[in-house]
């Protein structure tokens, strides 16, 4: 428990550690999903593998939306961005993933007009700025980002600006779940669910878990006592046989989500038939795209997009990974072929990747045990 | 892009209701309100930012625990980062 000292509330943290030994037991063991990156990189930078018990396992899950993005739409977005005047402005997260012909980064570098922008709104500001260009917002995220993309497209169509299009490839993490536990190789008992997901689309979507599935779910906060907490609730309802969703994370997440930004959603996005996501493949409903009142703002109607498909090397074990039949270090290429500066498979491209967590946390502390024995 | 900034609301646009002032660890930035038509904030309460828009009201002492967060995760930077970039300031 070499992190403990570190925390705020270090007495507690080692009392719901405690609880958690003692509900755990020795007897059973569990198998628990994290369904969001952001839980996934506060995992391997608090250690809290270390305070848990060693049969209590956590899968990491697909919750990172730059890792799940095929590498086809950003050359489909980059494909876009060849043409005349167009500028590509997307987060800062997207600049450095790469495409078949290199991240949206080193085509700024070959003279592509590349903005990095914090917010969908600057991308709308860009267009104010630059009446004789077209900005297209490469637009990427779960439930957290999309209602602010939504915002931004009513906004344009509300001001009549017309030198501005989303390519959209927002992700809604419903689907997610189903997908993975629909797999047949999947074993899991219960999930930590998303934070900040769930400040929008709130508790309710995640009672089918519970109920048809039969997993306790908990919505959880990203703080080390809270994912701790969350981890005591879930054992609580598995001892007791219970399947329910409870919401660890009251102080953020209203049951019954943010109304304004569902409705914003609703506006301007329809679900795809299906979406491809790198890792799990094919999934359907999992995705959205932009409705056909807000056709004029959408990059895929208004621009020929030739619609890249590039599969990932047969030898990266993302899939596995992520359903947690394999820990990252097992994959072939890990940390090999597959690293966070040259990234193969989908987990190793974003900090909130497991395997770029993985990489980043495990590796250094390796590397610091080696050197302490040394010492 | 995934991270939730706590900022405390220092003015709401006269001309734009949507729009206001925030104060993020002594950065002051403009953002959108338009997610919080349910439950609008006024200046002096905590919001959480996800890219430039207040996603939820928050507890002052939430706002100063999820700025511990952020610092233990090691993302104080980059969510500093995020907060000045709003607004195209930095960029172009």
């Amino acid at each position: 428990m070499r992190f403990v000292d570190e925390f705020r509330e270090p007495a507690l943290i080692s009392k719901t550690a405690e609880e958690i030994r003692r509900l755990a037991g020795t007897t059973r063991h569990y198998r628990m999903m994290e369904v969001c990156g952001g839980h996934t990189h506060a995992i391997y930078r608090f250690g809290l593998k270390d305070i848990l018990p060693e049969n209590i396992e956590l899968i990491h899950g697909p919750g990172c939306p730059v890792c799940v993005l095929p590498m086809g739409r950003i050359d489909d977005g980059l494909s876009i961005a060849r043409q005349p005047d167009v500028i590509f402005a997307a987060f800062g997260d997207m600049m450095r993933v790469p495409g078949t012909q290199g991240s949206p980064l080193e085509h700024k570098a070959r003279g592509m007009d590349v903005r990095i922008v914090y917010s969908p709104s600057d991308a709308l500001k860009l267009a104010r700025l630059n009446p004789d260009k077209h900005v297209m917002f490469f637009a990427i995220g779960f439930e957290t980002t999309a209602p602010s993309t939504a915002l931004t497209m009513m906004r344009a169509r509300a001001e009549g600006i017309r030198n501005f299009s989303v390519f959209c490839n927002h992700v809604t993490i419903i689907p997610a779940i189903r997908a993975i536990l629909d797999s047949p190789d999947m074993r899991l008992d219960a999930f930590i669910g998303p934070g900040h997901v769930s400040t929008v689309i709130g508790c309710r979507p995640y009672e089918w878990i519970a109920h048809n599935e039969r997993k306790p779910i908990v919505v959880s906060g990203f703080e080390p006592l809270d994912m701790l907490q969350s981890i005591v609730m879930l054992l609580h309802q598995l001892k007791g046989g219970e399947a329910k969703v409870e919401n660890q994370y009251k102080r953020v997440v209203p049951w019954e989500g943010n109304r304004a930004a569902l409705k914003a959603m609703a506006e301007v996005f329809q679900l795809r038939p299906y979406f491809e996501w790198r890792g799990l493949g094919f999934i359907s409903q999992s995705a959205l795209r932009v409705n056909d009142k807000y056709a004029e703002w959408d990059a895929e109607r208004r621009f020929a997009v030739p619609g890249i498909r590039v599969t990932d090397p047969k030898a990266a074990q993302c899939g596995e990974v992520l359903k947690g039949v394999l820990k990252p270090h097992q994959c072939k290429l890990f940390g090999r072929e597959c690293t966070p500066e040259r990234p193969i498979g989908a987990l190793m491209v974003s900090s909130e990747g497991s395997c770029a967590a993985y990489h980043s946390y495990e590796h250094r502390k390796a590397a610091m045990v080696s050197l302490s024995s040394i010492a | 892009m995934c991270l939730a900034i706590p900022g405390k609301i220092v003015e709401i646009s006269s001309d734009n209701q949507d729009s206001a002032l925030v104060d993020v660890a002594g950065v002051r930035r403009r953002i959108d309100l338009g997610l919080l038509q349910d439950d609008k904030p006024v200046p002096g309460d905590w919001v959480l930012v996800h890219v430039g828009f207040a996603m939820s009201k928050i507890s002052a002492e939430d706002a100063a625990d999820q700025m511990d967060t952020l610092r233990m995760l090691g993302e104080i930077d980059g969510a500093m980062q995020e907060v000045r970039g709003y607004g195209l300031e930095d960029v172009n």
